[in-house]
């Protein structure tokens, strides 16, 4: 495995590379077609570049490890307001996070209802392109509108166009408190009513989550204490119908509900886990329609609605196979992962997108990962990955 | 401002486009009589002039695409033009080009309430898209100041920003989806009522390319539930240094305010002269808004006051009305026109580190003198996008010239000190040829390749973003 310690050392890997590079941080989102290359490690390329607390703005190379990123910013009572999520938990794996790797796949947790996605608080980027040129773009400042914005385009692009080695951030202060209102036995209509209605509110709601195998619904609520606490009041008002609500005040537990919805973990277990990205109401309905049927499966709902966890075990794929005449939970899972992109591709669904975030390599190999997208933006990522990778070495085939 | 000559061939078969173009689009959506074009020959930055050689006002995507379908198979620059408020002369012409203007497109196709989005067609006014949806409850966030005539297309254009986007972000943080139509007249949709597409992030590199990379007819926009209540307390500062450590400990005491706005001494003189907003008198100035429910509102205002007695203010005045607090806003909304009061004026945009405000106010001061033309300060302070307006007389031979140069030195001090040269208001032609100070060539080229892959004539939006000679071999393929 290749490790360059500096930018300069990364260029020079990338413009002397002879064939395909599998590119790292920590390797702990293997999420992707798997990619014949040889491996290169960003995580050599670590550490704070600039914190500034009063400006809210950090820049940091992009292989330091996410906690250590996490430990810094705490240390002045501020944080990363995407909340992004340990994919250990879900993928298993041992490596260590690092923030370049949370940037390539632009991932965002719970928070994202609320406070944006990843890319909504990258502000600059450092990467090398597929040329192996060192390539600057946005900077260390939160408005900027100078030149096209590459920043946003390198996050989620799982370094097809380029090789990330710093990247730069707006920051949020850590709330004083945080609460959490819980709507107890709720199925699918009473849940999303629920979230929808909260959303709807000008309570702030930092986090709407629906766990079906629980009925629960978390709706969470941070700011000074006084104002949580007002607001805790009024949503626990708004919910008032079918169902206990209960509020959660208590730190740790808040911490541990979170993390453990961020980081997807009632579906740690499942051998096959997809990420399904729709409009709540497109969602609402999509969960009622065939696959809900024929399908049994496993799922975690978060940004209200908006997003959809859905986990299969090896016997619940099984279970789908033979439907089908598909002889095993591999071939079960593949189908199941067709109709479930279909079922996004279908217009009058209003749109949205499956990724299969968890499966053997085998299956990863055999299916597009990621949600194909019309012929028109086919169009336009070859030509992107083209002009910034001529030579096609930077995870090829990685985003199909 | 140097613009490229134009194409003497394509001037040459004026007759023969205005007739295809007038063939798809009626007679009556093709503006080609010299008196008339006129109308087009400028933006908000009207220093610079030029008519196109015709302008069209299509109705439909549909149109639009068929628009550009005809452009482009006959080799005709296009310039997209929303309504033309543009501060960096983002829709300003070529002799040779096209202007297409999005002002007929402008229903609301979609408010979805339970899904927080509304889609509209993209000529529609920023304002009027929160006129939509606020009788029941709901706002657009972004605000430029230009919110009553600006088009949805040209925020996305520029990527707009305004006074709230402190606590709500910009325009690329509010939009969900487009229907785009790319320079060879594809229809492309991207996005929709939902959150973060699992390829690339289309959305994230259209928002803020000016018009260079498609046509946005249409926009799918996150609306936010409108927040119970806001009011503003209004600081004065014996020293802009003041003001600006009050805001960093503000900012880290983990108040986010909607709204963090700063003047100086002369902004606050001439908004006084002009709108008689009864500020103090002092050398600087914060207006900081916060949201919520009354209680909130008092405790979050007890904070951010706890903090600015701190440093020592000549005056803390919060406000208990919405009397009060129109009072309070008055002033600062009305500081440009108070400038023009004074003369004529260069409004920058550049963007620097909060922790480098003092420095910067103060080598504008130094500059200020330097060059001999006033400068007055009024800008966001919580994100550090400055708003300098540099006085002049465009009356006096020279005067344009040595505002431009002064600007051009604001904006690479802006540059030095980790900043950048625009926050908001876009490169346009107005900041095109600095773009050399803030990146190296190696940079821009990866920009241009961008434009290569959704323009490779690059006849959309000539002349704009990039020097003329980092383009020149493009522009002339």
């Amino acid at each position: 495995m290749m490790r360059p310690g500096t930018e300069a050392e990364l260029a020079e890997a990338v413009a002397a590379a002879a064939g395909p590079l599998r590119i790292l941080g920590g390797g702990t989102r293997p999420v992707g077609r798997p990619v014949e290359g040889e491996a290169l490690s960003v995580a050599g390329l670590s550490g704070v570049v600039l914190y500034e607390p009063g400006a809210l703005t950090l820049v940091v190379r992009a292989g330091t490890p996410l906690e250590e990123v996490e430990r810094v910013l705490a240390g002045e009572g501020q944080r990363l307001a995407f909340e992004p999520m340990d994919h250990r938990v879900l993928l298993g794996g041992s490596g260590v996070p690092t923030i370049g790797g949370v940037v390539a796949g632009n991932v965002s947790g719970p928070r994202r209802v609320q406070a944006g996605a990843c890319r909504d608080s990258l502000i600059g980027v450092r990467f090398v392109d597929g040329r192996g040129a060192v390539i600057r773009n946005g900077g260390r400042v939160m408005k900027n509108v100078t030149g096209y914005d590459l920043v946003k385009l390198m996050a989620g692009s799982r370094g097809t166009l380029g090789v990330l080695s710093e990247v730069a951030f707006k920051l949020l202060p850590v709330p004083e408190s945080v609460a959490t209102v819980t709507l107890h036995g709720a199925d699918g209509a009473r849940a999303f009513e629920a979230m929808t209605r909260a959303m709807k509110s000008p309570f702030e709601v930092s986090g709407a989550a629906w766990l079906p195998g629980k009925g629960e619904v978390h709706l969470r609520l941070e700011g000074f204490a006084g104002s949580v606490a007002y607001r805790a009041g009024r949503l626990r008002a708004l919910l008032a119908g079918p169902g206990e609500v209960t509020v959660e005040t208590g730190a740790e537990a808040n911490a541990r509900l979170w993390r453990a919805i961020r980081d997807v973990e009632a579906l740690a277990g499942h051998a096959f886990v997809w990420r399904v990205s729709m409009a709540p109401g497109a969602m609402r309905a999509g969960l009622r329609a065939d696959l809900d049927r024929t399908a049994r499966f496993d799922r975690v709902v978060d940004w209200a609605g908006g997003l959809c966890w859905i986990g299969m075990t090896e016997a619940q794929a099984a279970d789908y196979a033979p439907r089908f005449g598909a002889a095993d939970a591999v071939a079960g899972a593949i189908r199941f992962h067709r109709d479930l992109q279909a079922e996004m591709a279908d217009p009058e669904l209003g749109g949205g997108h499956a990724t299969l975030v968890k499966g053997p390599e085998a299956l990863r190999a055999a299916v597009p990962v990621f949600q194909p997208e019309l012929a028109p933006l086919a169009a336009l990522a070859r030509g992107l990955r083209a002009q910034f990778d001529p030579r096609g070495i930077l995870n090829p085939g990685l985003m199909g | 401002m140097d613009m490229p000559v134009p194409n003497a061939a394509v001037i040459a078969k004026k007759e023969h486009v205005v007739a295809r173009l007038a063939e798809v689009l009626g007679e009556g959506a093709v503006i080609h009589d010299p008196a008339e074009t006129r109308a087009y020959e400028c933006d908000a930055l009207a220093a610079y002039r030029c008519p196109p050689m015709a302008a069209v006002l299509p109705g439909s995507t549909a149109e639009v695409a068929a628009v550009l379908r005809i452009c482009h198979e006959e080799g005709v620059p296009v310039v997209p033009r929303g309504s033309g408020t543009s501060l960096a002369g983002g829709a300003m012409p070529t002799a040779d080009s096209v202007i297409l203007g999005v002002a007929r497109l402008n229903r609301v196709l979609e408010v979805d309430y339970d899904n927080r989005v509304i889609r509209v067609e993209a000529g529609r006014t920023n304002l009027s898209v929160t006129g939509a949806v606020e009788a029941d409850g709901f706002f657009y966030a972004p605000d430029p100041s230009s919110q009553l005539a600006c088009a949805i297309a040209g925020n996305i254009a520029m990527n707009s920003g305004g006074a709230h986007c402190l606590k709500y972000g910009v325009t690329t943080n509010n939009l969900l989806g487009v229907t785009l139509v790319t320079m060879d007249g594809t229809v492309v949709e991207i996005g929709g009522a939902y959150m973060d597409a699992g390829g690339y992030d289309w959305l994230g590199v259209i928002c803020g390319s000016e018009g260079q990379l498609g046509v946005v007819t249409e926009a799918t926009l996150r609306i936010l539930p409108r927040p119970e209540g806001a009011r503003p307390v209004l600081m004065g500062f014996d020293s802009s240094e003041v003001a600006g450590a009050c805001v960093a400990d503000i900012i880290k005491a983990g108040v986010l305010p909607v709204a963090i706005e700063f003047m100086d001494r002369p902004c606050i003189r001439a908004t006084e002269a002009f709108a008689g907003a009864g500020y103090p008198d002092c050398e600087a100035l914060l207006i900081v808004e916060v949201e919520g429910s009354p209680a909130e509102i008092d405790e979050q205002l007890g904070l951010i006051k706890q903090i600015a007695r701190r440093h020592d203010p000549v005056e803390l005045r919060e406000s208990g009305s919405e009397a009060e607090s129109a009072a309070i806003w008055k002033g600062r909304k009305s500081a440009f026109g108070a400038m023009g009061q004074l003369g004529d004026y260069m409004c920058l945009d550049g963007t620097i580190p909060v922790s480098a405000l003092p420095h910067v106010l103060r080598r504008i001061g130094e500059m200020s003198a330097e060059f001999g033309l006033g400068v007055a300060n009024v800008f966001h302070a919580g994100d550090g996008n400055m708003h300098p307006l540099i006085l002049f007389d465009a009356n006096t031979p020279g005067d344009l010239e040595r505002c431009e140069a002064f600007g051009a030195a604001i904006l690479k001090l802006c540059v030095e000190v980790g900043g950048c040269l625009t926050g908001e208001h876009g490169v346009g032609i107005e900041k095109r040829d600095l773009m050399g100070v803030q990146f190296d060539p190696v940079d821009l080229e990866a920009q241009m390749r961008v434009k290569d892959v959704f323009d490779p004539g690059w006849l959309l939006n000539p002349a704009k973003v990039f020097p003329l000679e980092a383009s020149a071999g493009r522009r002339a393929g």
